[in-house]
């Protein structure tokens, strides 16, 4: 098989099947569809069996690594396409060509970045991925959605703007584009920290994140949910594992959204928050950089793929099943929609880090390696945020949307497909949590780690019950904040409402001084520039005499006159 | 969609509500006095602190949500505020 595939980069299936996608419909586009993650997923299987690959080209004096695949690239390779066959499977239903081919090319693009060795190829991938996913967020069709993918591709392009700038640096700095560890002392770290940050939604630079996944289409988002903040994070373990400063954004990555998240409206802003605080963890154990902290990271970040995608998918057939996201607006869909409600109540176990599900194999791993390293407050505030999780995304999302109160809602499950691909995911999500041995055995680095040791599961039943308990407590003291039709402002304000504000009140200021200035200039062109055309040129003007031609041969005999007399001076 | 339905499903009855949320006070009370009988491994002093996971939940919890209720005095405007493209309402 891997002669007849002759080579070529496994992701390349994806882009093939994406144009012909473009050209089938119905039936045939589903089965294309389908089969792209799982032919791409063979032939990825079968080149991480062998060597290592690297795979290097040149174009024009720059020597290229388009393929190359080392333990890392591998398990974010399987897990792209393992995701990708799931929101694939989740968005059979819709008919939208532009949803589909967008939607493959973002997952190849992804792969595309995930196995790339030098940064242009990179920079090439990354570009792809936030072109084809804006049409995810457009596709959605409402002015809310235009304006957001429109922010989100900005953003995405300095990202990209950034890297480049970043690479440009590398090359002149090694003479060479591999994209290998960096330092942050060099400006080309900075540069290419900053880009990937962009991408990882540290805090200030987080707001794409919040403001474009929830106004996807609903299957839009579980796409979006996957590839591209996984990318950031591969390319953290990548380039600067072990970097202090990304224990401190990860820590404050892992706190400051949560209480965003408890009082947010739109139960798919909530999980967006709820992803900021994920990626947190992982950033704290790329920053630690031992290898139980990147092992520990990575694992987290292949489990998060998949429960973050089952909540997403979950709040997607609420959304596609009733028209409405809010946690206001919905409540009791337990009772006509309780296969969903259940497939989110896995989702929500495992986000939590419930013992038996995939979160709790995974963030054991970083946990234990921030307290093995001393860093006693991070460790504090990682629990606080493991509390907070479990309070915002494995109490809320599934409470406000399928308990509380009964919306009078009625709706009926969701179309098959959708809910194969959240029982697959929710399968994923309890096989790892049960057999964590065979995820560890994929990890960059070998492991003996056990997480399910006494200790373990019970200080973590705790943690997690006493935060239910708070809960309950809370809510029937009455002291719950209720959901509030809100909007909550966060950085984004600056960007959009205090830049435009300004910028408007500013050009309101300058206006009589512009006038001003419009009328000065109009007058001096017509004193200096018109009077002077029409003595020469006008009715009774020198040049007026001869035929237009004349004039050209004046001036091109003054131009010749005056480079002679250069060259003579010269 | 919201079609009357008269069915009484099993939230529905207080009784039922009750019974679990008595079933959650049992687990949660055998949690910490497992604390008491099961030997764990602490790396750090404030482990040793009796129930120390299940009091930092507890609070941790408590102390998010009221917080967060707080913040909303400060970050929380209408619904529409980002399209009202006027500028007004600025805090």
């Amino acid at each position: 098989m891997i002669e007849l595939f002759g080579g070529m980069p496994s992701y390349m299936v994806f882009f093939l099947f994406a144009v012909l996608a473009l050209f089938t419909r119905g039936h045939l586009r589903s089965l294309l569809m389908i089969a792209a993650p799982v032919i791409s997923g063979i032939f990825l299987w079968q080149t991480g069996q062998g060597e290592e690959i690297s795979y290097t080209t040149q174009l024009m004096s720059y020597e290229l690594t388009p393929f190359r695949t080392d333990k890392l690239s591998l398990l974010f390779g399987y897990l792209f396409n393992i995701a990708a066959f799931m929101a694939v499977l989740f968005s059979l239903h819709i008919k939208d060509t532009h949803q589909h081919v967008s939607g493959l090319i973002y997952a190849g693009a992804a792969l595309g970045a995930v196995f790339a060795g030098d940064l242009i190829t990179l920079f090439v991938f990354l570009e792809v991925m936030a072109v084809s996913s804006t049409f995810l967020i457009w596709a959605r069709g409402t002015d809310k959605a235009i304006a957001s993918g429109m922010r989100y591709l900005i953003i995405q392009v300095i990202s990209g703007v950034l890297l480049l700038a970043g690479a440009l640096f590398v090359y002149s700095d090694t003479g060479s584009l591999s994209l290998t560890q960096m330092s942050l002392d060099t400006v080309a770290g900075v540069l290419i920290f900053l880009a990937v940050g962009i991408k990882a939604a540290f805090p200030l630079m987080h707001n794409w994140v919040t403001d474009a996944y929830p106004e996807a289409t609903p299957t839009g988002s579980v796409f979006l949910s996957i590839f591209t903040t996984k990318t950031a994070v591969y390319l953290l373990a990548r380039g600067f594992p072990g970097e202090d400063i990304l224990i401190y954004i990860g820590a404050i990555m892992a706190c400051f959204p949560i209480f965003y998240a408890v009082i947010e409206n739109d139960l798919r802003r909530v999980l967006a928050y709820s992803m900021i605080n994920q990626i947190g963890f992982m950033v704290v154990g790329i920053g630690i950089g031992t290898e139980l902290a990147i092992n520990g990271a990575v694992a987290t970040a292949f489990n998060h793929v998949i429960y973050k995608g089952l909540l997403f998918m979950s709040m997607g057939a609420v959304l596609h099943m009733t028209g409405r996201i809010n946690g206001s607006d919905l409540g009791g869909l337990y009772k006509t929609m309780p296969k969903t409600t259940i497939l989110c109540i896995v989702g929500a176990a495992s986000i939590s880090a419930f013992p038996l599900f995939s979160g709790f194999v995974s963030k054991a791993m970083i946990m234990s390696a921030v307290i093995y390293e001393g860093y006693d407050w991070i460790w504090l505030a990682l629990l606080f945020a493991a509390a907070g999780v479990f309070h915002h995304a494995g109490i809320k999302i599934p409470y406000f949307a399928f308990f509380a109160h009964d919306s009078g809602l009625r709706p009926s499950e969701p179309p098959r497909n959708m809910l194969m691909a959240m029982g697959l995911a929710a399968a994923l999500c309890i096989g790892i949590g049960c057999y964590p041995r065979v995820l560890y055995s994929f990890l960059p680095f070998e492991t003996d780690y056990t997480a399910y040791d006494t200790t373990h599961v019970l200080t973590q039943m705790q943690l997690l019950c006493f935060s239910a308990l708070a809960f309950v407590w809370l809510n029937l003291r009455g002291l719950y904040p209720p959901e509030l039709r809100s909007t909550n402002i966060d950085v984004e304000w600056l960007y959009r409402k205090f830049l435009p504000c300004s910028i408007r009140c500013g050009m309101a200021m300058m206006k009589p001084v512009y006038n001003g200035a419009l009328r000065l200039a109009c007058g001096m062109v017509q004193i200096v520039f018109i009077r002077n055309l029409t003595r020469h040129h006008g009715p009774e003007g020198v040049l007026a005499r001869t035929w237009p031609i004349g004039s050209m041969v004046l001036w091109v005999a003054v131009l010749l006159g005056f480079y002679l007399m250069l060259y003579y001076v010269l | 969609m919201s079609v009357k339905d008269e069915k009484t499903y099993f939230l529905d009855k207080k009784q039922n509500v009750k019974r679990i949320i008595y079933a959650f006070y049992v687990l949660c009370a055998g949690l910490v006095a497992a604390d008491f009988i099961v030997h764990r491994h602490t790396y750090h002093d404030w482990e040793n602190f009796p129930a120390f996971y299940a009091v930092f939940g507890f609070v941790a919890c408590v102390i998010l949500v009221l917080l967060a209720t707080l913040m909303r005095k400060a970050v929380m405007r209408d619904e529409d505020y980002y399209e009202s493209g006027n500028g007004g309402g600025d805090a």
